[in-house]
C-alpha cells in the first residue's frame, strides 16, 4: 500500500500536495482500492469556490460511490480533464496522473502525516 | 459475529483477494480489478468460489412429489440429468427464494438456494416435505461450489489433469452430469449466473482446494482469471438475471417480475398457489430493464421519476462493463413499464433519463 511521505492526508482518504498557494488534491490508493475500478468522476469546475469539509464531487466505481470532500478552502484552479476522460487513472496512479483537482487555497482543513494516515487505516 | 470461511479461504488469501461479508460468509469480492474479472468471463474465462450457496438434497420415493408441492414449478417431470430454475413461494404467493433444482436420480434431487436464504429455504422445504416419503438433507456446509464461466470454460475442464471431462462437450445448457476429479465425485452442471457458457462444479469441501488449484493451473493458458463476487453481480445484471433481495423478495409475486411462466398453475396443489391465483393490485409495481446514456448509473434504492413524481425504485444498477452505458433493474408503476417508455433516475440529485428496454441487456448469442 503506497502512502507517499511527502503528502498530507485527510480522514476522508484524500491527499493534498501544497505547491505555494495551490493545493493539488487526489484520493489515496487505499480509497481507490476500496472503491474498486473507478468508472466515473464528478469534479468541481474551475472557478468554483469550495470550503474545507464540504462535498465537492464523487468517484463512482462499478460497485459503489465515494463522495469527495474538500480538504481545503479556496477556488478551484483546474479539474483534471485526463481523469474525467479516463477515470481508471485514479486506480492506476492515484498520486500522479490520477490527481483530481487543484485549489488556490486560503486555508487548509484538518490533515495528518503519512505515518498518522497509515496508522489510521491500519485500525 | 464470526464469518463462515469458505473451504477455499486459504487460496483466496494467497491471491490477495479483498473480502466481503456475504450472508455471513467471508467471500472474495475481487482479486485485482472488478472490470478485468468481468471482461475475462466475457472473453476468456473466470473461476469463482460460490461455496456460500446452499445445497439441499431430497432423497426418497416421495422426493419428486415433495418438490412439486414445495416449489412453484413441476420438478417430477424433469428427466435425470436435467436442471430447472424454480421458486419457493410463500402461502401468499410471494417469493421466499429462487433456486436451481438438479435431478440426480429417479429419487434424488439437489436444490441450490441462495446463501442468504439458506435457513428459510431449507426450513420451507423440510416442512413441506413432511408427509412425503423422502429425506431432506441440508449439506451447505459440507459442499463446495466452484464455477468456471466464459467461452474457454469447456477447454479448461478438458485440460485439467485428473478431471474426467468426457461428455461435457455434449452436455447441454441446464444439464448436469456426475464426473470425477482424482477419483472424487464432482457434480458438473452446465449452469451459471453470468450470461456466458460455463460450468458449476459441486464437490466435497475436503477436495475443493485441490480442484481449484488444478483448474487454475490448467486455465493459465486459456486466460482464466480468479473472479470475485463484485463482477458476478455486474455479469448477472447484464444477463438480466434477478438477485434475491433486489429483484425478488417476500413483497413481490412472480407476475410482477416477469416470472409467471416459472409457476405451473396446472398443478392442483402447491404452496403459494392460492396466493398467485389472487393476483396483484392493478397498480402493483413491475420489474423493468432501464438503459441510460453517459456514465452515471442508478443504484439500488434510487428513485425513479415519471410525470414529475416518483413512480418506482431502482433495484440494481451499474455502468455496464460490456455495453459501456448504464443499465438497471427497477420496479415501476405499470403505466411506466411499457418498452420504450422514457422515465428518469434520480442519481444523487441529478435526473438521468432512462428508457425501458427488453431483457436481457446482454446476450452472448446476440454478440457472436
Amino acid at each position: 500500500m503506497s502512502i507517499p511521505a511527502n503528502l498530507q492526508y485527510t480522514s476522508e482518504h484524500e491527499w493534498i500536495r501544497v505547491e505555494g498557494n495551490v493545493a493539488v488534491v487526489g484520493i489515496t490508493q487505499y480509497a481507490a482500492d476500496a472503491l474498486g475500478d473507478i468508472v466515473y468522476v464528478d469534479l468541481p469546475k474551475a472557478g468554483t469556490t469550495i470550503s474545507a469539509g464540504a462535498i465537492v464531487g464523487e468517484a463512482e466505481s462499478t460497485k459503489s460511490v465515494g463522495e469527495l470532500f474538500a480538504p481545503v478552502s479556496g477556488d478551484i484552479v483546474e479539474a483534471n480533464q485526463a481523469v474525467i476522460d479516463s477515470p481508471e487513472l485514479v486506480n492506476s496512479d492515484p498520486y500522479g496522473a490520477g490527481w483530481l483537482f487543484s485549489v488556490n487555497f486560503s486555508s487548509i482543513g484538518a490533515v495528518m502525516s503519512a505515518d498518522d494516515y497509515e496508522a489510521m487505516i491500519a485500525e | 459475529m464470526t464469518l463462515t470461511q469458505s473451504p477455499l479461504d486459504a487460496i483466496h488469501r494467497e491471491r490477495g483477494a479483498s473480502f466481503t461479508d456475504f450472508a455471513g460468509w467471508d467471500m472474495p469480492v475481487r482479486y485485482t480489478s472488478d472490470l478485468a474479472e468481468h471482461h475475462a468471463v466475457r472473453t476468456s474465462a473466470g473461476i469463482f468460489d460460490l461455496s456460500h450457496m446452499a445445497e439441499i438434497y431430497l432423497t426418497g420415493p416421495g422426493a419428486a412429489a415433495a418438490l412439486d408441492y414445495a416449489l412453484a414449478g413441476t420438478l417430477s417431470s424433469i428427466p435425470l440429468g436435467r436442471a430447472k430454475y424454480s421458486l419457493i413461494l410463500s402461502e401468499a404467493g410471494t417469493v421466499v427464494d429462487d433456486v436451481i433444482v438438479y435431478r440426480l436420480g429417479e429419487e434424488k434431487f439437489l436444490v441450490v438456494a441462495n446463501a442468504g436464504n439458506r435457513f428459510p429455504a431449507a426450513a420451507a422445504i423440510r416442512e413441506r416435505a413432511e408427509g412425503f416419503d423422502c429425506v431432506v438433507d441440508d449439506r451447505s456446509e459440507e459442499v463446495a461450489l466452484i464455477a468456471v464461466q466464459g467461452p474457454n470454460a469447456l477447454a479448461i475442464l478438458e485440460a485439467t489433469p485428473g478431471f474426467s471431462a468426457e461428455g461435457l462437450a455434449e452436455l447441454g445448457y441446464y444439464r448436469c452430469l456426475p464426473r470425477e476429479f482424482n477419483g472424487e465425485s464432482v457434480l458438473v452442471g452446465r449452469t451459471g449466473y453470468t450470461g456466458e457458457d460455463g460450468f458449476e462444479l459441486y464437490i466435497d469441501n475436503a477436495h475443493a482446494a485441490e480442484l481449484w488449484r488444478a483448474l487454475e493451473s490448467a486455465g493459465a493458458e486459456f486466460d482464466l482469471l480468479a473472479c470475485g463476487l463484485a463482477c458476478r453481480d455486474t455479469l448477472r445484471l447484464e444477463a438480466g438475471m434477478p438477485l434475491y433481495g433486489h429483484e425478488l423478495s417476500l413483497d413481490l409475486k412472480p407476475v410482477q417480475v416477469g416470472m409467471e411462466k416459472v409457476v405451473d398453475m396446472s398443478k392442483d396443489n402447491f404452496v403459494g398457489r392460492d396466493g398467485v391465483l389472487a393476483g396483484v393490485p392493478a397498480n402493483a409495481p413491475r420489474l423493468v430493464g432501464l438503459q441510460s446514456e453517459g456514465k452515471r448509473a442508478g443504484r439500488a434504492d434510487y428513485s425513479v421519476h415519471g410525470n414529475d413524481r416518483t413512480i418506482g425504485v431502482v433495484t440494481s444498477g451499474a455502468l455496464s462493463p460490456t455495453l459501456g452505458y448504464p443499465i438497471a433493474f427497477a420496479l415501476v408503476e405499470p403505466d411506466f413499464a411499457e418498452l420504450g417508455t422514457t422515465i428518469s433516475v434520480d442519481v444523487r440529485g441529478t435526473e438521468i433519463p432512462a428508457v425501458v428496454v427488453p431483457l436481457p441487456f446482454y446476450s452472448r448469442k446476440a454478440r457472436s
